[in-house]
């Protein structure tokens, strides 16, 4: 990320439970400090309120985060991930440039978030997401 | 030749089977799953259900594509990807034919278990649908009938495995001798294609 670019990469938080998708956006946020902030939209939980995936709430979230700088999707687990891939499939739901990104939930969101918020672009905030997983905590 | 009814018919069947069996799959689902995959089913197929009607799509492989997109729009548990990518695959393999054959479908069909396969990443034996629609996919070749019984068979024959995808594999050892929910419900899916065929 050596020039910044003027569009901020977006991020969308996939979880089955919307309190967890909700509050690893504010973490996150948090986590980034002054300045300007990524957009985060968390995609948690059923349409009606349960817990599970919903298709419309991904894709809704991704629309809502788009600048044109592209938009990097974390899921938490099972139907979170296999949706964001069926959506991708299917080729007109998300954004174009929308990536699934292989990263674990919370430590790759505020990776991601951080780095889209320093105005990286798109590879290196998958780049610092996935880098998550090499993080040990013994 | 299996006309754009008979996918109808296909679905409309596989809506009121798992409606009739919601009970049965959620209780399947409660030992090594997480007690919502009867419910799921049951509200994405009677979307299926109420949306062919509305739009009534003229092609096979419209009918399944339709229903495949809202599967994954609204289950909201695993298997609407899952089986919305395996009905989407299937349907976007028989292209824009007007009638298929039951030989032109198990193609297709193969070619969606592979998406679903892929999909997932489960292969035959780790204790999912695939062990239930691999067999009837391949025995469709043969007769309706021949797929409906290797479909029974394949679902009966999970009990004993080990889950390896999806929570159940969270389990270990402690999955084994409960039938998979994943693997009846493709079951029923297949047994109302047979029904569809009027066999």
């Amino acid at each position: 990320m050596s020039e910044a670019p003027a569009k901020l990469v977006g991020i969308v938080l996939v979880s089955h439970s919307a309190a967890v998708a909700e509050s690893v956006a504010d973490l996150a946020r948090g986590l980034t400090g002054g300045g300007t902030t990524a957009p985060v939209a968390p995609a948690g939980g059923t349409a009606d309120g349960g817990l599970g995936t919903s298709a419309e709430l991904v894709s809704a979230a991704a629309a809502a985060v788009d600048r044109g700088a592209g938009v990097a999707v974390l899921m938490d687990l099972g139907s979170a991930v296999l949706t964001v891939k069926a959506l991708l499939a299917e080729g007109d739901e998300l954004p174009e440039n929308t990536r699934l990104i292989d990263a674990p939930f919370v430590e790759g969101a505020v990776a991601a978030v951080v780095t889209a918020s320093a105005g990286a672009d798109l590879a290196a905030v998958e780049a610092a997401a996935t880098e998550a997983y090499t993080y040990r905590k013994e | 030749m299996l006309d754009a009814d008979f996918f109808r018919r296909w679905m409309t069947a596989a809506a009121a089977s798992v409606d009739r069996e919601a009970e049965r799959l959620t209780a399947l689902d409660s030992p090594i799953g997480d007690a919502d995959h009867g419910s799921n089913l049951q509200r994405g197929f009677r979307v299926v259900a109420a949306t062919l009607e509305k739009e009534s799509p003229d092609t096979p492989g419209e009918i399944l594509q339709l229903a495949g997109r809202q599967l994954i729009s609204t289950v909201g548990g695993a298997s609407g990807p899952l089986y919305g990518t395996l009905l989407r695959r299937t349907g976007k393999t028989l292209g824009d034919a007007a009638e298929v054959s039951r030989e032109q479908l198990a193609q297709a069909l193969r070619a969606g278990v592979e998406a679903l396969m892929a999909l997932g990443g489960a292969a035959p034996g780790d204790k999912t649908m695939v062990d239930t629609l691999v067999p009837a996919v391949e025995a469709l070749g043969t007769s309706f009938e021949a797929a409906r019984a290797a479909a029974e068979e394949g679902a009966v024959a999970t009990t004993p495995l080990q889950a390896r995808k999806g929570r159940a594999s969270y389990l270990g050892e402690r999955s084994i001798g409960h039938q998979d929910p994943g693997a009846t419900s493709s079951a029923l899916l297949i047994a109302a294609l047979v029904e569809a065929a009027g066999e």
